[in-house]
């Protein structure tokens, strides 16, 4: 008795040491002095298969640039991350958590959710904190004037959308017209993003478009590939999924005999994850990237003597070079360049979001800056105005050869000018007027 | 008006025009609805033999099919993984039984059912622990190809989750029916104190059934594993199984086979013929408005022990 009465005392003396210390490490952390860069990640959940490499990536960068250059201009990045599952309630607090840390609050968010995107949209404009959505979000916010701390770059749904259709266009010898094409989405703000633009295009190139919603998370779809595969028998399916919805959707169609090499994924649908987990079936799936996989790119070699080999790696070997690992080091290059820039005008200090937002709507990712950076060839120039937040990115389509991507077509430009540009317009200002926003001047910045 | 002919005319006439399309949804709809049957087993198994719903089943699914992923990760044949993850299982099962049960002897079934939630939150995140939240592959060599039997196809996985599940029912039938453990195994669930009473082990046999269930949520996990790959989603097909429960009754095993192939067949003939007029999606929620609309003719499910209230 006495001794199961020690027990209990000794747990709890250990629990409230570990707290204290806890504590006291948090304090110490805080005080520190650098730029507080928040890492809303997921680790947990559902779609956590997705969400570790790219959170690895993205910690790693930083890491690098801590390792190697001191952090940026020589002020040191703190970062610190929050897993919100992939849950949008969990999104908002990590976001209301985080966006006060460190001696000038929060830097940026990426939040790898389009619907945590959306729901913290207005906080972050109050807030004054830019909000990167790379290959994500709500596509309409490239419009900067209408929302001057969100970025798109270096490309949307809807210009993934086109590109994807253009690519299809290629294929046919631009012969469109009376062809059919399916879109499988994630029945998700997500999924529905790149409705409005195939609808647009199937009305501007002749095809008939049809739409097949698969609820979250997307473990069954039988009925869904029947209706494909065996009734319509589209000439082609564009697939918007995340998780596990990718790897069933795969299954399902090579149950029911759809050829792969005429199934094409968005770039969250174009993962190695999502093919090891259908297996041999995957071969010949395509998918758009605007980020390539591979590990022979200049950063990889400060990354293997800074970060890997020092031991200071957030995941397994395995996974560097991956398509999502890699996008989680473009995505940290993205806040990285925004603070670069934003410090080159305002001093190497600390800076405020507000100020990192200048920083971010002025990045010029020429090819000269990212053959500095390593970046050269795993992502194609981008460059952004006060008006235009998306940059001009491109996207190129990548085939599964049942053990990596290979490239299947050269970077294809979405049709931007005279197409997406007043799609964008036309929705942000429509957003404007429902919210009261009145969109800033951009001719006079 | 067009609604009506979107409901009442034209899913008929799409049938009559392609009447082996419609043999082959149900056929493949049959054949899904033995993949909930699986997880719906592990949930019938315990509700019998303690009267709580287990929401920690669908956990178990997950638990067990990391385990048996890991196993073969670290190099371990399938034969190999499968006792030792069987072994996992039981000491789990001691485990809850020991910590979380048996302080609860004779409580109200909320109480036990609460409980089970916590499990499951345990389990979710032990798992995930051990053996990490990446995805895992698991191929245990089942062919995945389309067979053609005339204008019909049939998926050849489907064909054996039907065989194992088939195998599975018939094995728990018999040993609940002709094995002492089994006849227990019903006593318990039909009163607990009074089968304490004439000297019947409550708590070996909770250990027991939770052991079976986890013995049916390794099937379940190896089967769905091998399908959509081992990763957190896995826990969420105790969803599936849900309706399943509603429809064949929550004490039944056959009733949980018949209510998994109706649930199955129902969701995608009614997705893949009357969707559209809805405007699509519906293969998701169909199966808990089929069962909402069951519960108001027999609430106790197609097998589920008729409920008397006695006044």
């Amino acid at each position: 008795m006495r001794l199961s009465k020690f027990t209990k005392a000794s747990v709890y003396t250990m629990v409230a040491a570990a707290l204290t210390v806890g504590v006291l490490a948090g304090g110490e952390a805080r005080a520190e002095d650098g730029q507080y860069v928040p890492g809303m990640v997921y680790r947990t959940g559902p779609y956590a298969p997705g969400g570790i490499p790219w959170a690895d990536g993205y910690a790693d960068y930083f890491t690098l640039l801590n390792e190697r250059d001191g952090g940026i201009g020589g002020v040191k990045i703190l970062y610190d991350e929050c897993d919100s599952a992939y849950n949008n309630d969990k999104g908002v607090e990590c976001y209301e958590k985080m966006k006060g840390q460190g001696p000038t609050g929060a830097s940026a968010f990426q939040p790898l959710s389009t619907g945590i995107s959306y729901a913290i949209l207005d906080r972050v404009r109050a807030d004054k904190i830019p909000l990167i959505t790379s290959g994500l979000g709500r596509a309409d916010a490239s419009v900067g004037s209408v929302f001057p701390y969100v970025f798109t770059l270096p490309v949307t749904y809807w210009a993934g959308a086109d590109a994807i259709v253009q690519y299809i266009g290629q294929q046919e010898k631009g012969a469109l017209k009376g062809k059919k094409i399916a879109l499988v989405y994630h029945d998700s703000a997500y999924g529905k993003e790149p409705i409005k633009t195939l609808e647009a295009l199937a009305a501007k190139e002749g095809f008939e478009l049809s739409l097949f919603p698969v609820p979250h998370p997307g473990l069954e779809q039988k009925a869904t590939w029947l209706k494909i595969g065996r009734q319509l028998r589209p000439d082609y399916v564009i697939m918007w999924g995340w998780g596990v919805m990718n790897a069933t959707a795969l299954k399902e169609a090579a149950a029911v005999g759809f050829p792969m090499d005429h199934f094409i994924g968005v770039w969250w649908s174009g993962s190695e994850v999502d093919m090891n987990a259908a297996g041999a079936v995957a071969k010949g799936f395509k998918a758009a990237q605007f980020i390539l996989p591979g590990n022979s790119f200049g950063v990889y070699k400060d990354l293997k003597t800074k970060v890997f080999d020092a031991g200071k790696a957030k995941g397994e070997a395995a996974e560097h070079g991956t398509v999502i690992y890699n996008r989680g080091l473009g995505a940290a290059l993205l806040t990285a360049e925004g603070i670069k820039v934003a410090q080159d005008k305002f001093g190497k200090k600390p800076l405020t979001g507000e100020q990192i937002q200048w920083g971010v709507e002025h990045i010029n990712l020429s090819p000269e800056r990212l053959e500095q950076i390593g970046f050269s060839g795993m992502i194609n120039p981008v460059k952004l105005s006060c008006n235009d937040h998306e940059g001009g990115g491109s996207v190129i389509i990548t085939q599964w050869d049942g053990k990596e991507w290979q490239p299947a077509s050269d970077w294809i430009m979405p049709r931007r000018e005279g197409f997406l540009r007043p799609m964008y317009e036309e929705s942000a200002m429509a957003y404007a007027k429902e919210k009261g926003i009145t969109p800033r001047d951009c001719s006079k910045e | 008006m067009d609604f009506l002919y979107n409901i009442l005319v034209a899913p008929f006439a799409m049938i009559g025009a392609a009447p082996s399309f419609f043999v082959e949804v149900l056929i493949g709809g049959l054949l899904s609805g033995v993949m909930y049957s699986l997880v719906a087993l592990g949930f019938v198994l315990i509700f019998k033999a303690s009267g709580v719903f287990n929401f920690a089943q669908g956990a178990m699914v997950l638990f067990a099919a990391l385990f048996f992923a890991g196993f073969m990760d670290k190099g371990i044949p399938w034969y190999g993984a499968l006792p030792l993850t069987v072994l996992v299982m039981l000491v789990l099962a001691m485990g809850i039984e020991r910590v979380v049960l048996r302080p609860l002897v004779n409580q109200p079934h909320i109480i036990l059912f609460m409980a089970t939630i916590g499990v499951s939150y345990f389990l979710d995140g032990l798992g995930q622990t051990i053996w990490g939240s990446e995805m895992r592959v698991l191929n245990i060599g089942i062919p995945q190809n389309p067979i053609n039997m005339g204008p019909i196809q049939v998926n050849a996985f489907d064909i054996v989750a039907a065989v194992v599940a088939g195998s599975l029912v018939a094995a728990l039938a018999l040993f609940f029916q002709y094995t002492r453990i089994g006849r227990a195994l019903r006593a318990v669930a039909d009163d607990h104190q009074a089968a304490l009473s004439v000297g019947i082990p409550l708590k070996t046999i909770w250990a027991i059934v939770w052991t079976v269930a986890g013995v049916v949520g390794l099937v379940a996990g190896v089967m769905w594993g091998a399908k959509l790959g081992v990763q957190f989603s896995l826990a969420m097909v105790a969803l599936k199984a849900l309706p399943v429960l509603i429809l064949g009754g929550f004490t039944s095993i056959p009733g949980a086979i018949v209510g998994g192939l109706i649930i199955g067949a129902g969701e995608k003939v009614a997705e893949v013929f009357w969707a559209d007029a809805i405007g699509g999606g519906i293969e998701d929620w169909f199966a808990y408005m089929l069962a909402l609309a069951f519960l108001l003719f027999r609430p106790q499910g197609l097998f589920g022990d008729k409920i008397i209230e006695r006044v």
